[in-house]
């Protein structure tokens, strides 16, 4: 009766999770981002103060808690990092001024958090999934943010992009041309593994940066684990010895 | 059969102890309450859950002071001061996340303990007010819980205070006044975050205290129930404790701590490895701040409300107007106080119960998961279809249990307990 009643709820349960998950729209490519890989991280740092920090800030994340967590040294996070404070305890904020709205039609978003609203997959998707649209104001569109605002600034790495589209004749059987991906127009500067590597870089970092604690919590997490699985034997073996003389 | 402690009167004793006992009664109610009070000896997995959630309400009530020692109550100021506790506060991030995962935590605990009654009549008299006492809880942590989400002001809690205050809109004559008056401004505002906090910090927590202690009393004057749902004071030996009864401490304090260890298991693998529980404990819109101007693409309240949500969506707009819905959730909620008065059946136990209530619980189950599943989803495809039918079998539970519960058939009760775990 118990052990049903269990499985039931186990199931119940399981089936829930799995219908949570989320649908629609194009699949995201997977990243492969790794929070444990430092030099991934601190190669991202790199990529986003020196593509993205000009129009995004990090607000809620410290140069010095950055260089501490992914092990720069605080001289040279200074003379290769910081170029919008000279003060290793500030956030790290964009060089865009506060009324500079009009520029692309909204303010550039703080990414902070933005691998916690959006999650790695979709910024290392986005990263790549820049194509031509010649009815864009800056001449071009992205596969996983419709009428995306931002320029593709890092274009001269991955070369101009063209969109992929498909015939998928509607409900009542009308002709559609349906966008299904982007393809490669000119070359860039980098391969395109290259590439993928540059922007997975990027993605790992803001995902480090919008939890600077994961990997620490994570690896804390094991020990907690640890502990409670032994303190679960012991006061399993008490309450044993306590019971015996209940009959 | 454990060897009762013993009964000499130590009360009036000396040193600080016995001090004390003549100005208080520490021992006699430490006695009477915990070391005196005897629990039926066969309690199963089932009844982990009321020290669990008082575990649970601990840990919130403790870990809700340090937040409270960072947050800040202000529209402009709330975000960023979660961000800072949650960056620069030393250990805020494990404080937030205890008390994040405790509120989800305390959901999951809560409706086990629920199920639990369900199961073994705990709620058959004479335990009405314990029953009563534990839906007022259950009614009070869904106010507290949904002003806790408001509070980190991202924008589905934004969106949801939104959806859910102005439910209170729908309400005929008053409904626009009343909004305007719960809000405090015209929209969802700062000070409406102000009010949400006081609610959430002070009144609400104090009176879930009160009505905690309410439940313990009334549970330890008239006893525990128990898997099979007999009374274990009708046998008692010599000295006139029950003969299937045990003192809670020892035993059950040592059987309970093996219950907070594996809860702690789950607890923390949740805390330390999956904080947001993939979106479910905490959403991910809400990584953005409030923004009046920008509705999340789909707005679901956090999991433990979908159930609710869910039948507020599934019932139609009639004559004009959409409180029938809102009717609906309170009356999904309301019905839980009548339960005792609704289970006729001749036991209380589910063991010596016949088919039918088997069946009927399944399908409350059934119906209750799958109102929680509508509720996340957006409303298209089967799930309007779905979330109906789930609400009319979750009514029907009770509705039809006057009926149901007598017709079944049952099977005879034992004298005594069945074993024990």
């Amino acid at each position: 009766m118990l052990k049903s009643w269990v499985l039931i709820s186990i199931a119940l349960f399981c089936a829930g999770t799995a219908v949570a998950e989320e649908e629609g729209g194009i699949a995201l490519q997977p990243s492969g981002a790794d929070i444990k890989n430092t030099e991934s991280l601190q190669r991202g740092a790199r990529n986003f103060m020196n593509y993205c920090s000009g129009c995004h800030s990090l607000k809620y994340l410290r140069y010095n808690r950055l260089a501490a967590d992914l092990g720069i040294p605080v001289a040279e996070l200074a003379g290769n990092l910081m170029f919008t404070s000279d003060k290793p305890f500030d956030t790290i904020n964009s060089a865009m001024p506060k009324d500079s709205e009009g520029w692309f039609g909204k303010q550039p978003p703080d990414l902070s958090l933005i691998a916690r609203a959006r999650g790695v997959d979709y910024l290392y998707s986005y990263m790549k999934g820049f194509y031509v649209d010649k009815t864009r104001p800056w001449g071009v569109n992205n596969l996983y943010l419709p009428s995306a605002a931002m320029p593709d600034v890092l274009v001269e790495l991955h070369g101009l992009q063209k969109p992929v589209f498909k015939n998928e004749p509607d409900d009542r059987g009308s002709a559609r041309m349906v966008l299904v991906g982007v393809d490669a127009m000119t070359p860039g500067a980098l391969k395109p593994e290259e590439y993928d590597q540059f922007v997975r870089d990027i993605a790992n970092f803001l995902d480090y940066a919008g939890e600077p604690v994961k990997e620490k919590r994570q690896s804390m997490g094991v020990f907690v684990t640890l502990f409670l699985l032994v303190f679960f034997v012991f006061v399993y073996l008490l309450k044993k010895e306590y019971w015996k003389d209940v009959h | 059969m454990a060897a009762a402690p013993e009964s000499a009167d130590s009360s009036k004793g000396g040193g600080l102890i016995g001090w004390i006992d003549q100005r208080f009664p520490l021992t006699k109610m430490w006695k009477e309450q915990v070391a005196e009070y005897y629990a039926p000896k066969n309690f199963n997995f089932w009844y982990y859950f009321g020290s669990l959630a008082l575990l649970i309400l601990v840990n919130q009530l403790v870990t809700g002071i340090f937040l409270t020692m960072n947050y800040k109550p202000s529209s402009a100021e709330a975000f960023s001061s979660v961000e800072y506790i949650m960056r620069d506060v030393d250990w805020g991030w494990l404080i937030r996340y205890m008390h994040s995962t405790g509120a989800s935590a305390f959901f999951i605990v809560v409706y086990l303990h629920m199920f639990r009654a369900l199961l073994y009549g705990s709620h058959r008299k004479p335990r009405e007010l314990i029953w009563i006492f534990g839906c007022l809880i259950f009614l009070l942590l869904m106010a507290e819980g949904f002003m806790g989400y408001v509070l980190p002001w991202g924008n589905m809690s934004y969106w949801g205070a939104q959806v859910i205050v102005s439910l209170f809109g729908s309400l005929p004559y008053i409904g626009g006044a009343l909004v305007e008056w719960i809000r405090g401004d015209y929209y969802i505002a700062d000070a409406t975050l102000n009010r949400v906090f006081a609610l959430h910090v002070a009144a609400l927590p104090l009176a879930l205290v009160f009505l905690v202690i309410a439940h313990l009393m009334a549970l330890h004057e008239v006893g525990s129930n128990n898997p099979d749902g007999i009374e274990i004071h009708d046998h008692k030996d010599a000295k006139g404790h029950p003969l299937d009864g045990i003192p809670f401490h020892p035993y059950y304090t040592v059987k309970d701590m093996v219950g907070v260890a594996g809860f702690l298991l789950l607890f923390c693998g949740v805390i330390f490895f999956a904080p947001t529980f993939g979106g479910l404990f905490l959403e991910s819109p809400n990584f953005e701040p409030a923004n009046a101007l920008q509705t999340p693409p789909h707005i679901a309240p956090v999991w433990y409300f979908t159930p609710f949500y869910a039948m507020l969506r599934a019932v139609p707009s009639f004559a004009g107007t959409q409180v029938w819905g809102v009717l609906v959730m309170g009356a999904s909620i309301a019905v839980l106080f009548f339960v005792p008065w609704l289970d006729h059946s001749p036991v209380r136990s589910i063991r010596y119960r016949g088919p039918i209530y088997k069946v009927m619980l399944t399908i409350f189950v059934l119906s209750f998961v799958s109102l929680g599943i509508c509720g996340l989803k957006p409303p298209s495809g089967i799930y309007p279809t779905l979330a109906k039918v789930a609400t009319i079998l979750y009514f029907a539970f009770f509705l039809l249990m006057p009926w149901y519960t007598k017709l079944d058939s049952v099977k005879p009760v034992p004298e005594r307990v069945t074993g024990h775990a």
